[in-house]
């Protein structure tokens, strides 16, 4: 009965981040129908630099902010000089669809070399803001501790965040309009141009949040996201691709699953079963928890 | 100048030249009614105009101003709303979200208020479905939706392709209906294409006949109804 229960609260807290990565690559899909591997490098990007910020002030909510922001300067950056580009000249043909998908395959590896040049490729120690003891109740330590809470809790309130953006802002309803409809939104007056960067900013602040919490439990080095871009890329097919709360609800049980068969199967098996899950999800609800089907063959 | 004035306009489909030199003008206030049948440029036109499609050569002017290459974000800021074929709504959203739509960019919100509650008094249906989906709509009512959500950001020139599309006959006289008395109450200008000939040009001051992206006819409405070789080639009945 303990065991599950630790199962269930690393699977947690492991959840909400990937469905912050999911979030990530589900608000730039939406946007610009591009599947991000640069998610991972811009994530770890805004990472390091909360890191920088962290090691010069002591000052995790600065380093946070600081890692944020930047995470959405990285988001708008990308979009702007290398995806309108590639829109702009790769527009036809089935090179269009691939073109971005191999440019943020690039873009990753160039992010990562930016920042091996920059801070080497050794792990740093990314120190934790808040204790990583388990709570203890009465005898019994669980695997949950407060860095988990504020992982939780952060995640938590990212969430909340853009759910309040894209339900009830002029914004929001911009967002959603031009995902679904880009033609009919230029007409009704929307600057589709510009809603898609502010899809890719908001991307790029949810990864950065992703990297900038999951950290502290681990050193860091160029290549430590990538496995999250993995887990966080089957979370957001569990959900469907296209839905934001499918993001969260596929993170979720894609963590609270995975941490069910580590417990008690094996921790050499977190990839394979990672594919097993998605092979299952896809197999039993091919459009995803919250995808429609008009969506998956739009 | 005002009204609409469009110039040798040539608009190629990749190797097809969907239309070929065209001129017409459409003076402020008017209906123009464009007729004819598949592929013969009619939705282009409205594409081009809008800013939804460029022109290969040739121009078009609206109330003075050169509007070919403009985006159509920036035309509907200058009072050019597209109603595009097929219900221009979108299914995906609320009824009253897709009519939020339309006032996004305005900044005189009361305005936006104000003209969003004419809309609903014009089209009632629309009130009582607010928060349903689009596409819980019946093709009737999107129509209206799609209309309705033009008006909100106040255009004074309307690029109307098919509104009958797919309409059983009945909605079809009550949505010409609602135009014609629209543009009388907002002194609209309109461009109305239509493969329903009789329909457009009933309520239509002047006609222009397209075939294969070429003008083949123009004249005042009762003209054009009333000319019997006309009829035989292009408006059937």
């Amino acid at each position: 009965m303990q065991q599950a229960i630790n199962a269930l609260l690393i699977g947690i807290s492991n959840g909400f981040i990937y469905s912050l990565m999911a979030l990530a690559l589900v608000l730039v899909w939406r946007s610009t129908r591009v599947i991000n591997f640069a998610q991972a490098g811009q994530a770890i990007l805004s990472t390091y630099i909360a890191y920088e910020i962290v090691t010069r002030t002591d000052n995790f909510i600065l380093a946070f902010i600081g890692g944020v922001l930047a995470g959405a300067l990285v988001g708008a950056v990308v979009e702007i000089l290398l995806m309108r580009t590639l829109f702009k000249h790769v527009s036809d043909g089935p090179v269009a669809a691939l073109a971005p998908v191999i440019a943020s395959l690039g873009l990753l590896g160039l992010i990562r070399s930016v920042i091996g040049m920059v801070w080497g490729n050794d792990q740093k120690p990314f120190f934790p803001p808040v204790s990583t003891n388990g709570f203890t109740f009465g005898s019994t330590t669980v695997p949950f501790s407060r860095m988990n809470l504020l992982i939780v809790l952060g995640a938590a309130t990212v969430m909340i965040i853009f759910t309040l953006i894209f339900q009830k802002s002029n914004l929001g309803l911009a967002l959603r309009a031009a995902a679904f409809q880009p033609e009919i939104a230029r007409l009704a007056g929307i600057r589709v141009g510009a809603i898609r960067t502010t899809g890719w900013i908001f991307a790029g602040a949810a990864g950065a949040v992703a990297g900038i919490l999951i950290s502290p439990n681990d050193a860091i080095t160029p290549y430590s996201l990538d496995s999250l871009l993995i887990f966080g890329f089957v979370a957001a097919v569990i959900g469907g691709l296209e839905s934001l709360i499918g993001a969260v609800v596929g993170g979720l049980t894609l963590g609270i699953g995975l941490s069910f068969i580590l417990t008690y199967i094996g921790t050499s098996l977190i990839f394979p079963a990672t594919f097993v899950v998605l092979a299952l999800a896809l197999i039993i609800r091919p459009q995803g928890l919250f995808g429609s089907k008009a969506a998956r063959n739009a | 100048m005002s009204g609409l004035t469009v110039k040798d306009l040539v608009v190629d489909h990749g190797a097809i030249t969907a239309i070929n030199g065209i001129s017409f003008t459409v003076e402020p206030g008017q209906l123009a009614a464009v007729i004819g049948s598949n592929g013969a440029g009619k939705t282009t036109l409205l594409r081009t105009l809008s800013g939804l499609k460029h022109a290969s050569s040739g121009s078009a002017q609206w109330s003075g101003e050169y509007i070919l290459g403009k985006k159509p974000e920036n035309l509907v800021r200058h009072g050019i709303s597209h109603v595009s074929e097929g219900k221009s709504v979108i299914p995906e959203l609320t009824v009253k979200e897709n009519l939020a739509l339309g006032g996004i960019w305005r900044k005189d919100k009361k305005d936006v208020v104000a003209v969003t509650k004419e809309v609903l008094e014009l089209f009632p249906r629309l009130g009582e479905r607010l928060s349903q989906r689009a596409d819980t709509l019946s093709g009737g009512e999107r129509q209206m939706l799609a209309i309705g959500r033009a008006l909100i950001s106040r255009p004074k020139l309307i690029l109307l392709d098919e509104p009958s599309l797919g309409l059983a006959p009945l909605v079809i006289e009550q949505i010409f209906h609602t135009i014609d008395q629209l543009r009388h109450k907002l002194g609209l200008t309109i461009v109305l294409v239509e493969q329903n000939a009789m329909s457009a040009l009933r309520i239509a001051d002047i006609g222009i006949i397209m075939n294969l992206g070429k003008i083949v006819a123009t004249g005042t409405a009762t003209e054009l109804i009333n000319d019997p070789a006309l009829h035989a080639a292009y408006l059937g009945y």
